[in-house]
């Protein structure tokens, strides 16, 4: 089984009087269509783990590698692009733009992988028909409940095929009806090869993944490790 | 970038102001005044001028013989050779001369007093006069003819504009009259104001004929009007005071009127200098304006950032984005500005009856600064956005 993200000996110290370690030694390993959650307290490093994993933020020391590559040398134009190919991103708080319609919000994810614009509006409205809102594409986020907004949010993040999509509390702005309907959305993605790891306290969301990793200061310290499926 | 790139950019930025309407009102109305202003007053200027230039003949080649003046300060007499020896110079393409009449009042009726002359002057002219000052003799009259051969020799007098106001005289009739130095004259017709010559506004005009019939003025021309080949005034203007008064030629006086006017226009622009001067003091604070609209709206959209950057936009495209905004924004309030300050000088200039001349180069040069100071103001704002940290921004919410 190959891994699509690699954390080898990561750590992530912020500066300050004293300086504040987030991500101490963290090795983790996501391999394709794997279902990861990531549980922990406030604090234990969680959304930092998310956002260097997402390359959003460049580790203090250890490395990061995606599909196999490096991305510590790589220059903001190369990470930008290693992002917008191979990740997508899904929000608690949706982050869609209100001027934009589903559609457009959808196709934005796509912007900048350099696709024509006929074809971004095709693959947005193929995503949104995979999110069962094929009724709701000429719609802005202020026409749409907040779990549909959530699953435009999702359409967005996998519009581009990545090859992971990480979640920071995706049910956590949802009530439990429309959270169940995310979580379902998120444990099928991994059915075409798409990995997925999910940063929650909701035990719903925890209950429908297949491997575990509990944090605390910044170290992993419990992880079912990889599921052999 | 490629150019399927740079249109989803504008097109990008398009959508972004069309989201915030108000605000990109709003914060393009600087530009647009500052440009207005500017368009307004050199499409103003340039309207003028065109108007002047008409009224020059665009040569500006009228040239004005007087014979200097008497010890009381009315006009010395030229002497009668004056104007037929002018008209021999070969550059002299027309001439024409009029003659004052020392003494001569102009009265509504005889029971007027006539110390209430209203200071209007009594000349003889030429039926060619208006044709050699430039507007001939259908559009320099405002009602009734000018002279003729005929009414030249008969008590028949054309008033000048403001002599017209100033007795109460409107329309031109058959009995319509007025009491010349001791005589009924017959009013044939009233004249437009004649810029070229402002004398004539505040004069009445007989014929030449009549003059010395009737008020013995003896023939003596008093001021001749020529126009010369434009490329030879200067030489004409050197042998005029010989050919004019060969006996005392340091006494003619020589001058060319338009230049008179030209100078009058150039006095007018130092106005323009001083509009001009405002707008770019409005388009100053409009860039500012800017500058600190996008800087509040970089802070706002730090979550849209951070959302770009997650979606793979690079620092670059981020930045590149909050300039095209700007531009943009700067580009829209510069274009109302110019179609503003186009409406400005068309409706000026028709309500004057000057043609309507807009520049190009200030429709350009108005534009091209909007998009320079868009340009400018979006640097700062746009270097924020792109120096933000993605995960940083993403936190706020």
């Amino acid at each position: 089984m190959t891994a699509i993200l690699e954390l080898d000996g990561v750590f992530k110290a912020y500066p300050g009087v004293p300086p504040v370690t987030a991500l101490a030694a963290v090795d983790l390993k996501i391999h394709w269509a794997e279902r990861t959650v990531v549980l922990g307290p406030s604090g234990s490093g969680k959304t930092t783990l998310l956002h260097v994993a997402g390359t959003l933020e460049r580790p203090s020391q250890g490395r990061v590698r995606l599909g196999g590559q490096d991305v510590s040398g790589l220059s903001d134009a190369e990470l930008s692009a290693v992002r917008g190919r191979r990740l997508g991103f899904v929000f608690q708080h949706f982050h869609l733009l209100d001027h934009l319609d589903a559609v457009q919000n959808v196709a934005l994810g796509l912007v900048y992988t350099g696709t024509p614009a006929r074809d971004r509006r095709a693959a947005a409205i193929e995503a949104l028909d995979r999110v069962g809102l094929h009724h709701r594409l000429g719609h802005r986020p202020a026409q749409l409940s907040g779990g549909e907004r959530q699953r435009v949010a999702i359409a967005r993040a996998v519009a581009g095929h990545p090859g992971v999509v990480l979640a920071d509390e995706p049910t956590g702005n949802l009530d439990s009806a429309a959270g169940q309907q995310i979580i379902d959305l998120l444990a099928g993605l991994a059915g075409d090869g798409t990995a997925i790891v999910v940063i929650t306290h909701d035990p719903a969301v925890a209950a429908a993944m297949d491997r575990r990793v509990v944090m605390q200061d910044g170290r992993i310290i419990s992880d079912d490790g990889p599921v052999s499926s | 970038m490629s150019r399927a790139g740079y249109t989803s950019l504008a097109l990008g930025a398009l959508l972004g102001l069309r989201a915030r309407k108000l605000r990109t009102a709003l914060s393009g109305l600087g530009i647009a005044i500052g440009i207005a202003a500017a368009v307004a007053v050199l499409g103003i200027s340039a309207s003028s001028r065109a108007n002047l230039l008409a009224q020059l003949g665009a040569e500006g080649n009228l040239v004005t013989v007087t014979g200097g003046q008497t010890f009381d300060g009315s006009p010395a007499a030229l002497p009668l050779t004056a104007e037929p020896m002018i008209a021999r110079i070969p550059p002299v393409e027309s001439v024409t001369a009029i003659g004052y009449v020392p003494g001569a009042t102009v009265l509504r009726t005889a029971a007027i007093p006539a110390i209430d002359s209203g200071g209007i002057s009594v000349y003889a002219a030429q039926p060619g006069l208006l044709g050699t000052l430039g507007a001939g003799n259908e559009q320099g009259v405002a009602a009734g003819t000018f002279l003729n051969a005929a009414t030249a020799r008969y008590p028949a007098v054309v008033l000048g504009a403001v002599a017209a106001q100033t007795l109460g005289i409107e329309q031109v009739g058959p009995a319509t009259q007025v009491y010349l130095d001791g005589r009924y004259f017959a009013v044939i017709g009233i004249l437009r104001p004649v810029p070229l010559v402002p004398a004539l506004d505040e004069a009445a005009l007989v014929g030449f004929p009549a003059a010395d019939a009737l008020l013995g003025l003896g023939g003596h021309p008093t001021q001749i009007y020529l126009r010369a080949a434009p490329d030879q005034v200067q030489a004409v203007v050197s042998v005029l005071p010989f050919t004019a008064n060969p006996a005392q030629p340091e006494g003619v006086q020589v001058s060319l009127p338009s230049s008179i006017l030209a100078a009058r226009a150039a006095a007018r622009t130092a106005y323009a200098g001083l509009f001009l001067g405002l707008g770019a003091v409005a388009v100053l604070v409009g860039g500012v304006g800017i500058a600190n609209i996008m800087v509040i709206s970089v802070l706002e959209r730090r979550a849209e950032i951070g959302l770009r950057r997650a979606l793979g936009a690079t620092r670059r495209r981020v930045g590149l984005q909050f300039l095209t905004e700007s531009v943009l924004l700067s580009a829209l309030g510069g274009t109302a500005g110019v179609l503003a300050g186009a409406a400005a000088t068309a409706g000026y200039a028709v309500a004057s009856g000057q043609p309507v001349v807009v520049p190009a180069v200030s429709v350009a040069v108005g534009l091209g600064i909007a998009l320079g100071t868009g340009a400018l103001a979006g640097v700062y704002p746009a270097a924020r956005a792109a120096r933000l940290a993605p995960a940083e921004a993403l936190r706020a919410t």
